[in-house]
């Protein structure tokens, strides 16, 4: 973990790192940051353009869109972020266990995420909704329910591609614990291939949950949420499309900054694919100690 | 000191209902006295690399019992600090992860956790094994094959443990450089009394190091001698494995 330092010589992963956290302490803070409140129907300001009190305009009801855009980050991207993290964890837990141990503790748990798998995902999370009932409690607990096995599966594979290396054997001669080898060695080794997996399903589940809000069956009306938004603001797409772009670029530009940010932290956290950046650094310092030798 | 007793092995072939098995050592016997350097020959395919696994105590015997210094090898305190092991492929017998430094760090921190005293002895024992000191800070795709062998062997060295399996340690290194290390092997070996287990199928480098050859064939023991007798070994396989060599 001592490489994530190189992680800040790549501006493009101090920029996605910024805009994370400042959506994410925005989310926390929404009260506090929030100009407006983002229920409150101002009837006469309806489609009203921005304005220095409502920076973004108002929507059909004459709520504040910039509000509203920040109340939104809660259910968007923090309750996102924890169903990411539990089917996560689970994930990770059983595809390190069947990966590393292999064998009857590998066939039992991977055929149970077989049956996980084999219910198609949307279907699925629409069977939740119709038995448990609208709303975005029911639409998370349906992706931790569907995503879990997919994670498994694939840190399982990441796992055991690593676990038949020689180092790993060289651990276990020398006695070893299995805990131990697989925290010092096997999970910096999978971070990158966890990282990368968990940030398209972290992508891919706001996505997700906005296409289920969108069609009425996430987040309830009043409270704001992404989709939700998009919504709304479909009827009037082509007279007042600022309050469609309003959501649908926010969302863009934090589903970008999650992928580039875990691109940057792929590079920066493999030796190998940062000693290029290395070689040219040595490279210049070679070149200043020549020319100081000439003058 | 290592006692191997009537060892049998087999893998299930086919899929996970599959009752058939493929037998890879049968009846394996053979004791290793500490201190010296037993060679463990054959073809591929023949069981060595198997044989190997099970010494280091990674696999299980189906029959049979390996004891060292008297206790059964699969259990963790009975391997710790005595015994270690070099492996054929260089390209991941380090982790890709960890410098030259943490990977000589991980076997000297089985001994002592005293941080300091360890990173002392780092530098003393890449010199040992004939590297710069300047190394430490490497990571693996930074050094040439026989550079990573050398910082393998100074892990397995760090232990301190008597006995060292090489797996084919030096088979995928071309010819000089096998010869500069069974030549560091060789004065390690005079110099700080250690002793080897050394698999591979190349007659030469076994004639060079080893004190006492195994000849297997196809999961057998077919003769163990002394290098000395070499050329009057008994059975008509390694008589014939002797021949070809020769010519």
């Amino acid at each position: 973990m001592k490489r994530f330092h190189y992680l800040f010589k790549d501006r493009l992963a101090l920029l996605s790192v910024f805009i994370i956290t400042s959506t994410l302490a925005a989310g926390v803070f929404a009260p506090w940051i929030a100009p407006n409140d983002p229920e409150e129907v101002h009837m006469e300001l309806r489609f009203a353009s921005a304005s220095w009190e409502y920076l973004l305009g108002n929507d059909h009801l004459g709520r504040c869109v910039l509000s509203r855009l920040i109340y939104g980050i809660r259910p968007s991207v923090l309750w996102v972020l924890v169903t990411l993290a539990i089917s996560l964890g689970i994930g990770t837990i059983i595809g390190f266990i069947s990966g590393y141990f292999k064998g009857k503790i590998d066939a039992l748990l991977m055929r149970v995420c077989d049956i996980a798998l084999s219910f198609p995902g949307y279907v699925m999370t629409l069977a939740i909704i119709g038995v448990l009932g609208v709303g975005l409690e029911n639409i998370l607990l349906a992706f931790v329910l569907m995503k879990w096995a997919w994670f498994a599966r694939i840190i399982r594979t990441s796992v055991m591609q690593y676990s038949n290396a020689e180092y790993i054997k060289f651990s276990k001669a020398l006695g070893v614990g299995s805990f131990r080898i697989m925290w010092k060695h096997i999970v910096p080794v999978s971070l990158p291939d966890i990282a990368v997996t968990s940030s398209s399903a972290f992508s891919s589940m706001i996505l997700q949950l906005s296409g289920f809000s969108f069609l009425g069956l996430g987040v309830q009306a009043p409270q704001a949420e992404w989709g939700m938004m998009l919504n709304e603001a479909r009827q009037v797409m082509f007279s007042r499309p600022e309050l469609m772009l309003a959501p649908g670029i926010t969302t863009i530009i934090f589903v970008s900054a999650v992928n580039f940010f875990t691109d940057a932290l792929q590079v920066a956290l493999d030796p190998k694919l940062m000693s290029v950046t290395k070689k040219k650094q040595g490279k210049g310092i070679y070149q200043a100690a020549n020319l100081h030798g000439k003058a | 000191m290592l006692v191997v007793d009537r060892v049998n092995m087999s893998y299930r072939k086919g899929g996970m209902f599959s009752r058939e098995k493929q037998q890879v050592l049968k009846n394996i016997s053979f004791q290793y006295e500490q201190g010296e350097c037993l060679g463990i020959i054959g073809e591929s395919g023949c069981g060595k690399s198997t044989l190997g696994r099970l010494l280091m105590g990674i696999e299980k015997p189906e029959r049979g019992t390996i004891l060292l210094k008297g206790e059964d090898i699969g259990r963790k305190s009975a391997r710790k600090g005595r015994i270690s092991a070099v492996f054929q492929d260089y390209t991941s017998s380090i982790n890709p992860y960890f410098t030259v430094e943490q990977a000589v760090m991980e076997s000297l921190n089985m001994k002592t956790s005293s941080r300091k005293f360890n990173q002392s002895k780092v530098d003393h024992l890449l010199q040992h094994v004939g590297l710069e000191p300047s190394c430490r800070y490497k990571y693996p795709h930074e050094l040439s094959g026989g550079q990573i062998q050398r910082v393998c062997i100074a892990r397995a060295i760090a232990t301190e443990s008597p006995c060292i399996l090489l797996d084919e340690a030096i088979s995928s290194l071309d010819g000089s450089v096998q010869m500069q290390v069974l030549q560091l092997l060789k004065k390690l070996k005079e110099n700080d009394k250690l002793g080897y287990i050394f698999i591979t199928h190349d007659i030469k480098a076994a004639a060079f190091i080893c004190d006492r050859v195994m000849i297997m064939r196809s999961g057998q023991v077919e003769e163990i001698v002394n290098i000395e007798h070499l050329n009057n070994v008994q059975s008509p396989y390694a008589r014939k494995m002797l021949q070809m060599i020769i010519n």
